[in-house]
């Protein structure tokens, strides 16, 4: 039996789907109202789940003492009312997808002081969760409760890029 | 395979004391947790059997049956209970989220007798919940479906 430890955190911030490579017609098409020139926001729920050994003395995997006050200096304090395309260095030149953030937030959280940190989701809304479990393990996994009645599918302008995704 | 998942919730008490530290030690690390007087939530418990269905009945385990065992092995042990004084598999432990998921876990485990015992999510508040999975089983307690998604 393994065992894991679930914190769950909360912001809010706006960002812009586009992809200064591409058309504004590609970029439209493939992103849709997620395009949209000046942002969009969503209150984005992070859960993050870590690893280790439950230390006798406390009981605890990690101590929610040492864990909110890093997730909040790593992250919540540079996401949260924040316009993520410009005020996260690296979203100028990444697109700020939620399977992108996740990656991010991975990267921002992987150093963590006693625990190992198993994976990130991220929930943009409550519709749409993308999952990170590291570089490690090989690739996203993505879950989306329900199709959005009506969307297209777009056909990838460049499949040779990365998929970028919705939201 | 198929997994199942039945939830039920319950309410109990706990505080964290290490008697081998100071008071101010344990202040220190536990902050008001460590009040002594005690606090409670409304546990969350999720549990999850993994199986293949029979051929006569369709079901990985009956429900039902999974409801009786979650019943008599975790919710008449803790439900409006102190963890810290009442319930004897946790008697030296810091009745932590960590702690209690795995005391479950290892409660459970033996009584699942079709299928077998996948996780064990325990939610102490919505916020936080430690998770017990199968050795080999994928963290979050999701696996090959979800990559298909």
């Amino acid at each position: 039996m393994k065992i894991s430890l679930g914190r769950r955190y909360h912001f809010a911030a706006s960002h812009r789907l586009h992809n200064p490579k591409w058309s504004t017609e590609v970029n439209r098409e493939l992103y849709g109202k997620c395009n949209s020139p000046h942002g969009h926001g969503h209150n984005y729920v992070l859960e993050v789940a870590f690893t280790g050994p439950v230390a006798t003395e406390t009981g605890m995997i990690a101590n929610l003492k040492e864990l909110d006050p890093f997730v909040e200096r790593e992250v919540i304090e540079a996401f949260d009312h924040k316009y993520l395309n410009e005020e996260v260095p690296e979203f100028r030149s990444v697109v700020p997808t939620t399977e992108n953030l996740a990656r991010e937030v991975f990267r921002r959280l992987r150093d963590f002081p006693g625990a190992k940190l198993q994976r990130v989701r991220i929930e943009e809304t409550s519709k749409n969760s993308f999952e990170f479990l590291g570089e490690d393990a090989g690739s996203y996994r993505h879950g989306r409760r329900s199709q959005i009645s009506g969307e297209k599918q777009v056909p990838h302008p460049h499949p040779q890029e990365p998929r970028l995704g919705s939201g | 395979m198929i997994r199942i998942t039945r939830k039920v919730e319950f309410s109990a008490a706990h505080f964290y004391h290490n008697p081998s530290l100071s008071v101010e030690e344990n202040w220190r690390v536990f902050g008001k947790s460590n009040n002594p007087h005690g606090h409670g939530h409304n546990y969350v418990l999720e549990v999850t059997v993994a199986g293949e269905p029979d051929a006569d009945t369709g079901m990985v385990l009956d429900l039902k049956e999974l409801k009786e065992i979650l019943q008599r092995e975790v919710v008449d042990r803790m439900d409006h209970r102190h963890l810290n004084y009442e319930v004897p598999e946790l008697a030296g432990q810091i009745p932590t989220c960590e702690n209690i998921a795995a005391v479950i876990w290892d409660l459970l485990e033996p009584k699942i007798r079709q299928g077998r015992l996948d996780r064990v999510r325990l939610y102490e508040s919505p916020d936080l919940f430690a998770e017990c999975t199968a050795d080999g089983a994928a963290p979050g307690g999701r696996g090959k479906e979800a990559d298909r998604e």
